[in-house]
């Protein structure tokens, strides 16, 4: 009886000592990998297929940096209203969730070049007043001209009043708070699909995200979405969509502008970016 | 350590904690009606009443707050002849949904704690008032639903509690309460500890209240004094 329980006690003792060396040691294998955390709720820069599998722009752009930088990486899923905290505590060591660029952001992380650029768009349902807002077919807010201040002035007018969706902690929030467009009431949700679903019940008399990710929840949904008035860029919209980095982690850094450099002169981000979006969103 | 952050999103939190607390006490006071209700069709002898009753506590005590919240929100919101109807009136507003969906959430919860009330009841005291010819309906509003109070006040208190940190699952349908305003703080600071220690703060402070608030109804109406 004594034998059998040192015999357990035995197993017992070299089953923890293996469970402990092999977590030393995948430890160790993670260590020399770069995780990358997205969102995987933004197609079509970054989402998931029906098996939950990480999908989109990003998650194919991430894993060719990968072969240029030649390290091992791990994509991870991360909620968007996390992404830059998880960030700075080292759940993941890279960004590249459709993260624009911003002068907001750059206090917390650092960025490397922009890798592809997008367009924000306001979106109304078929048939609302908001549709077909006399306004010119583009705006930068960099620095804006006659044409995009009057666009500005126009589209104050129309929302006035009006409940406008975004996304929380995104750059179509920054510009709804900034005040351009005047008093509006925003509302703001936790993902995109989230933000369509109500834009698609009526909650919301509009949306604001990028341009793609209307088109995209429209034809797959065949809900009657439309865009109107001007696509925005610059101002708050940010420079393009960049690598969020860990500001100590100059390194890093360094890594993917190189990798993005080579990427773009083999024409590997125009080529992924037309698979993804339809058009060569690459910068 | 952010101080600066701390101090400076404070009135703000205080600010959002209103609204919490709005929600928190809308929502019981429509919860301990429909508790009430439900407690009394419960000890009811037809069984189709009483299994009704159960029913209902049985489906919202056995799913989780924000899946309701969520159907009643965005399931609800798919319904295209609802959202023709005069209920999308009230429906369309993230407010009113969180309401029905706390309100039905405590009001199951409720129920069950003034039924096993009731039940502890002691025969004899109905009895005495029989035998006093005092009519049953009497018996039942002055000494049953007295008595019934005074008993669930502690779990009672407890379920105050619950609900007032499930307001904060609000924010999961755009409204602006502690927890709303919290996130959104930090979605332009990124110092999610610092904020939420603010916000955690505040929602002990209100349990402190709650709690301080029941134990002193226990002692006033114990049945020792």
């Amino acid at each position: 009886m004594l034998k059998l329980k040192e015999r357990t006690m035995n197993i017992f003792k070299k089953t923890i000592f293996s469970v402990l060396l092999s977590l030393l040691v995948i430890g160790n294998v993670n260590a020399d990998k770069i995780r990358i955390g997205t969102e995987g709720a933004y197609p079509p820069w970054n989402s998931k297929d029906e098996s939950g599998k990480l999908i989109g722009f990003e998650i194919e752009l991430a894993y060719t940096l990968c072969r240029y930088i030649g390290k091992q990486c791990t994509v991870v899923e991360q909620d968007w209203d996390g992404m830059i905290p998880a960030l700075i505590m080292r759940k993941f060591d890279a960004i590249m969730a459709g993260m624009s660029i911003t002068a907001e952001r750059q206090k917390a992380i650092s960025f490397s070049q922009g890798y592809a650029d997008e367009v924000a768009s306001l979106a109304v349902m078929k048939g609302s007043s908001l549709e077909g807002l006399d306004t010119p077919a583009g705006i930068n807010l960099t620095k804006p001209n006659a044409e995009a201040k009057k666009a500005l002035k126009t589209i104050t007018a129309a929302l006035a009043g009006k409940t406008v969706c975004v996304q929380t902690a995104t750059i179509h929030q920054n510009f709804l708070d900034s005040g351009d467009v005047g008093k509006v009431n925003v509302r703001t949700y936790k993902t995109q699909d989230e933000v369509n679903l109500d834009l698609a019940s009526g909650r919301c008399d509009a949306a604001l995200a990028a341009a793609v990710a209307f088109s995209d929840y429209a034809e797959k949904s065949g809900k009657p979405v439309v865009l109107t008035g001007p696509t925005f860029s610059g101002g708050a919209f940010g420079n393009g969509v960049g690598v969020g980095i860990r500001k100590d982690d100059t390194e890093l850094l360094k890594a993917f502008n190189q990798a993005i450099n080579k990427a773009r002169k083999n024409g590997d981000i125009s080529r992924i970016a037309i698979k993804w979006f339809g058009f060569d969103a690459s910068m | 350590m952010d101080f600066d952050l701390m101090a400076s999103s404070l009135p703000k939190l205080l600010n959002a904690a209103v609204v919490t607390l709005k929600l928190l006490s809308v929502s019981l006071i429509v919860g301990l009606l429909i508790g009430l209700l439900f407690a009394i069709l419960r000890l009811n002898k037809n069984i189709f009443v009483n299994q009704f009753a159960y029913g209902y506590s049985y489906l919202f005590r056995g799913t989780p707050l924000l899946v309701q919240i969520f159907i009643i929100y965005f399931g609800l919101g798919q319904i295209e002849s609802l959202r023709e109807s005069f209920l999308w009136v009230i429906l369309k507003e993230p407010y009113w949904c969180a309401i029905i969906a706390f309100a039905l959430n405590t009001g199951a919860y409720t129920s069950e704690i003034l039924r096993s009330a009731f039940q502890t009841i002691k025969p004899g005291v109905i009895e005495a008032g029989k035998s006093l010819g005092i009519p049953s309906k009497i018996i039942f509003y002055k000494i049953q639903i007295p008595i019934a109070i005074r008993q669930s006040l502690p779990a009672y208190g407890n379920e105050i509690i619950l609900m007032m940190k499930g307001t904060s699952l609000a924010s999961t349908v755009t409204l602006m309460d502690l927890t709303g305003v919290a996130k959104y703080i930090i979605s332009t600071t990124f110092k999610p500890i610092e904020v939420f220690i603010v916000a955690g703060g505040i929602y002990l402070f209100m349990t402190f209240i709650i709690h301080n608030v029941i134990k002193f109804l226990e002692k006033k109406y114990s049945f020792n004094s």
